[in-house]
């Protein structure tokens, strides 16, 4: 006992004896740093103030130009150009009110200007130069240099500005720039690239400009200048040049996208044209469009508001954002699932009298031919588009074969489009129901989700790639809008080569039902007979019609009658020419009621000048991309925004 | 009524250290705000970074050192593991494999490290009361080295330094022979050339540079010449509150985090350097006060650790900044900006307050 108490005591006193000495070193070390402060602040004080006040070598960052964006066929969708800005450095100002003032009489400043202007400088620094006026022209830039000596701390710079010549016209592809804000910075950070935009005000915010950022930027260039007691720079020490963003060469037929977006006319929609054997993205539409030029030196609040308060909602991108119920679009992907589990296989057919019921119900799933189309098979099902063969024929497969089917075709997931935000639409099943509304699952859902209603909802892109998959013989090429990157100083460029994204196993005689099925939708007796009529190839088609509004038993959908936002969505996808596809597609117009009347002369159109080189009659005139405003349309038009079925929540939506 | 429950939060909270220590973060946070460019998003961030270090500070120090001994070593072996797991699939970022994803996400095992070592050793000596032997200290040795060659290999230089000198403290402390001291020393010495060959290419260049910046004025030199520059033109008072120019026209590299130092040193001068120093020496004094009354043999070699190691990272940042230490990549405590470090601090702080705190209670 004694033995440990002294054995602790003594533990104890070494110990203290220990802190003693760390006390001792920490004294020791601190005072060292004492002393070098000693030496550097004030023995040598005057050196190192001589050393400050001459710092002189400064590290100017010298933006890289961005890259071009560029449709196939060479037709430039966005560009820059060099603008005079006149600019102060609020550190060097004694009083910004008066130097305004003075600034005022020289060239004009307007209060947008200056709303600007006090906007951006609370976002920069105070040693950063923010400017006050941008597009000076010749005649104020000289003004202004004449006066200049009144004036330190303002000066001249001149700035790159973002420019789409083609204005509207696919703006949903090209997307735009704009400043970057706080959002971007962290995403900047954290994708380690925040030192290559000291000195670039601007970043992608939507579209190609967005998801091919890195590859437009280019890599920012140093200067090392002397500069005298003001900051300016006054002689170049050596530079490391920028190296320029790479140009982006789209897939994008800029004036076959002019082609679309004029066929859509007055109305509100969205169209999607692929290359089924590389996924390429020939045309990009989303009706209507807006003028990116807005966007890239800060959007004003009216025009802002205009856009985002419309109706017509003209900022959503409609092929990766808008869902629809796919309606019978829907039929030949439930046909193949159909075919494929052994079910509806030839020479099977059914006498159809016009409706379906459930086995122990009396409720009647219409068809849309009241009177019935008599016998039907799986291949005159698709061409006249018999609801009461796929009634049946969705309640036999069971919803979760039909689902787990028609996935591999792209439904219910995201295309992987390179494009960001796009959302991966719906596919329903029981656990999907219950876990979103807690309901069990009901026959009578299965059995209209054979037509393409209930629950399902597609975007555009998807339904475009599950044609383009169905044109390729169940072969899925990833959708891109990009197909080159070339490096712009040597033009050396790099092609994105197609890439086979999932292989269907799909019997050829199946396809084969499915396919002649949708070829004899455009010819006499077809849905969409008057598409195919006088064509110089073949084109499979198949219509669709989506209700936005229920109807009631034994109540007659009367177009007319119906509020405009309120008529039904018509939908139409296609391929060309059938028996070598080169182009499939997907239209959706907005509230266009039938598929093949409003969605089937657009994409004819389009198959025309694709396959044809043929100009509609109406827009014969050549593409002149700068002095001609196109795809003016549909600014002014009153319509809706996308309509969202069952008011089902984003997250449910795959997003 | 608040009072009391004032009184009842404040229980195990050493007022002295406390309020050094928030004194010292208001001087950070006037300092951040200068170097930041003045953004407040920047200060912000840094508030909250010390709003949730002081909340763990608190935890710390309502957690008896007591059921602290009971975590020591289940969280040294889960350190050890962790690290483990990032050499073999850390992710890389900047050239190196610190961070392990855990999906939701990213966690640095070397942070827990810096609480795990020292706690770990200050356990293992405290089950060896008495006078430990050789043998004791050889073991001590193997359990620092372990984590700290893990540490080196990813590489973070600045941490293994900090971890190794907190585990060292501790062996220290403990009563490790003078003799071995001195021929650690001279082996070291004698080693040098083989750690030398074991360092980075870019920790090498720094070493370098440190001993003659003027080799590589717009390079690896040119964050010492300019820390020095910005230090040396601060003068007595330096050149006031966000005004200096080395700081603000962007002569200064990383200056919110580990270059912080230089300027503080440059806008107020000598007098706020001393001023820094006092403070630092403050703290450093209470915390080896408390180690000094400290009951239990792991208590006391658990704060003098946290002590001295808090002292090692002041002192590096200071010698680094001033140039007389190699650019090792150590924040200046309590004011660069950062939450992790602050979070790891507060901890050591908050464990010195409860071991100051719950002594009175376990003597009565």
């Amino acid at each position: 006992m004694r033995a440990e108490l002294k054995n602790f005591q003594h533990e104890q006193y070494y110990f203290k004896l220990r802190l003693g000495f760390s006390a001792f070193v920490v004294i020791v070390l601190f005072s060292l740093l004492a002393v070098r402060f000693f030496y550097l602040q004030i023995k040598q004080h005057d050196h190192y103030q001589t050393l400050a006040e001459n710092n002189r070598i400064s590290l100017v960052p010298i933006v890289p130009n961005r890259g071009l964006i560029i449709d196939r066929n060479g037709i430039v969708l966005a560009h820059n150009f060099f603008v005079y800005t006149l600019e102060i450095t609020p550190s060097k100002i004694t009083d910004l009110d008066v130097t305004i003032a003075e600034l005022s009489k020289l060239v004009e400043i307007s209060s947008l200007d200056l709303k600007r202007y006090n906007k951006l400088r609370v976002e920069s620094r105070n040693f950063e130069s923010v400017p006050i006026r941008t597009h000076l022209n010749d005649s104020e830039a000289a003004k202004f240099a004449v006066n200049h000596y009144r004036f330190p701390g303002v000066e001249i710079k001149s700035r790159l500005f973002r420019h789409y010549p083609l204005g509207k016209l696919g703006s949903h592809v090209v997307g735009y720039i704009g400043r970057i804000n706080d959002k971007d910075l962290a995403g900047l950070e954290k994708s380690e690239s925040l030192s290559n935009y000291k000195g670039s005000d601007h970043v992608g915010k939507s579209g190609v400009e967005q998801f091919y950022e890195p590859y437009l930027h280019g890599t920012t260039g140093f200067q090392q200048v002397e500069i005298d007691a003001d900051g300016r720079a006054v002689r170049v020490l050596s530079s490391t040049l920028p190296v320029p963003g790479n140009n982006i060469i789209l897939s994008i037929d800029s004036k076959m996208q002019e082609i679309a977006e004029t066929a859509f006319g007055e109305h509100r929609g969205a169209m999607v044209a692929i290359d089924p054997k590389t996924g390429a993205v020939l045309a990009y539409v989303s009706q209507p469009t807006f003028d990116p030029n807005l966007f890239v030196d800060g959007i004003d609040v009216e025009n802002w508001k205009a856009l985002n308060d419309s109706l017509d909602k003209p900022l959503i991108n409609r092929p990766i954002r808008g869902i629809y119920p796919p309606g019978s679009t829907f039929k030949p992907f439930v046909a193949m699932a159909g075919l494929e589990n052994g079910k509806r296989l030839p020479p099977f057919s059914i006498q159809d009298s016009g409706y379906f019921t459930l086995a122990n119900s009396t409720h009647r799933y219409r068809d849309w031919k009241p009177s019935g189309h008599g016998m039907v098979d799986m291949q005159r099902a698709i061409t006249i588009s018999c609801d009461t063969f796929f009634y049946g024929l969705a309640l036999e497969l069971g919803i979760e074969k039909l689902t787990d089917f028609v996935r591999h075709f792209g439904f219910g997931g995201k295309s992987g489009i390179d494009m960001q935000g796009e959302i991966g639409g719906l596919l329903p099943t029981p656990e999907w129901k219950m876990r979103r509304y807690k309901q069990p699952w009901y026959q009578g859902e299965t059995v209209i989700t054979g037509i393409g209603q209930g629950y399902t909802l597609v975007t555009p892109m998807q339904l475009a790639q599950a044609t383009a998959i169905l044109a390729n013989d169940g072969v899925a090429m990833k959708p891109h809008l990009v197909t080159q990157i070339q490096q712009a100083i040597s033009g050396k460029t790099q092609m994105i080569a197609a890439e086979v994204q999932d292989k269907i196993v799909l019997n050829p005689e199946n396809i084969a039902i499915v396919r002649r099925g949708m070829m004899d939708v455009t010819l006499p007796g077809g849905t969409a007979a008057s598409v195919g009529a006088n064509a110089a190839y073949a084109i499979a088609a198949k219509t669709g019609t989506a209700q936005v509004i229920g109807i009631k038993q034994n109540e007659k959908y009367n177009a007319s009658s119906i509020n405009e936002r309120h008529r039904d969505h018509a939908l139409f996808i296609a391929y060309a020419p059938a028996d070598n596809p080169k182009i499939a597609l997907a239209v959706i117009v907005e509230n266009g009621g039938h598929g093949g009347s409003a969605g089937g002369p657009i994409a004819r159109k389009v198959m025309d000048y694709y396959l044809l080189g043929k100009l509609p009659e109406v827009n014969a005139a050549p593409l002149d991309p700068i002095a001609k405003p196109l795809g003016a349309i549909g600014a002014s038009l009153i319509g809706s925004a996308v309509i969202k079925p069952g008011a089902i929540p984003e997250e449910e939506l795959h997003d | 009524m608040i009072n009391k429950l004032f009184q009842h939060l404040a229980k195990h909270i050493d007022s002295f250290l406390m309020t050094c220590l928030l004194f010292t973060l208001l001087i950070g946070l006037f300092v951040l705000y200068s170097a930041s460019g003045q953004n407040y998003s920047r200060l912000f961030g840094q508030v909250i970074n010390i709003t949730i270090a002081l909340s763990f500070m608190w935890v710390a120090a309502n957690i008896a050192p007591n059921q602290l001994e009971r975590v020591a070593l289940p969280l040294y072996v889960l350190g050890v593991l962790l690290l483990i797991c990032v050499a073999l699939f850390g992710s890389m970022s900047h050239g190196a494999r610190r961070w392990l994803s855990l999906g939701f996400t990213q966690i640095q095992p070397s942070e827990i490290m810096r609480i795990a070592m020292p706690m770990m050793l200050a356990w293992y000596f405290s089950k060896r009361e008495g006078k430990p032997a050789m043998a004791d200290f050889a073991v001590g040795g193997l359990l620092l080295v372990v984590p700290v060659a893990l540490i080196m290999k990813q590489p973070d230089l600045g941490t293994a330094i900090l971890i190794s000198a907190s585990g060292f403290y501790i062996l220290f402390l403990a009563g490790l022979s003078w003799k071995f001291l001195v021929g650690g020393v001279i082996a070291f010495a004698a080693s040098t050339p083989i750690l030398w060959s074991m360092l980075h290419d870019y920790q090498r260049r720094r070493i370098e540079i440190l001993l003659d910046p003027t080799q590589d004025p717009l390079g690896a030199g040119y964050h010492t010449i300019q820390a020095i520059i910005a230090l040396g033109s601060g003068g007595i008072a330096g050149k006031g509150w966000l005004k200096g120019t080395q700081t603000q026209l962007d002569f200064l590299p990383e200056r919110s985090t580990d270059f912080i130092f230089a300027v503080f040193g440059e806008e107020f001068g000598l007098l706020g350097n001393l001023l820094l120093l006092l403070l630092f020496s403050l703290i450093i004094m209470r915390g080896l006060v408390i180690a000094s009354q400290a009951p239990s043999t792991f208590s006391r070699l658990l704060a003098g650790s946290i002590t001295l190691t808090f002292f090692t990272y002041g002192f590096v940042n200071m010698g680094m900044v001033s140039g007389i230490l190699p650019v090792v990549g150590v924040p200046l405590p309590l004011i660069s900006y950062g939450g992790t470090s602050m979070v790891m601090l507060c901890i050591g702080f908050g464990i010195l307050m409860s071991i100051q705190t719950h002594k009175k209670l376990v003597a009565t």
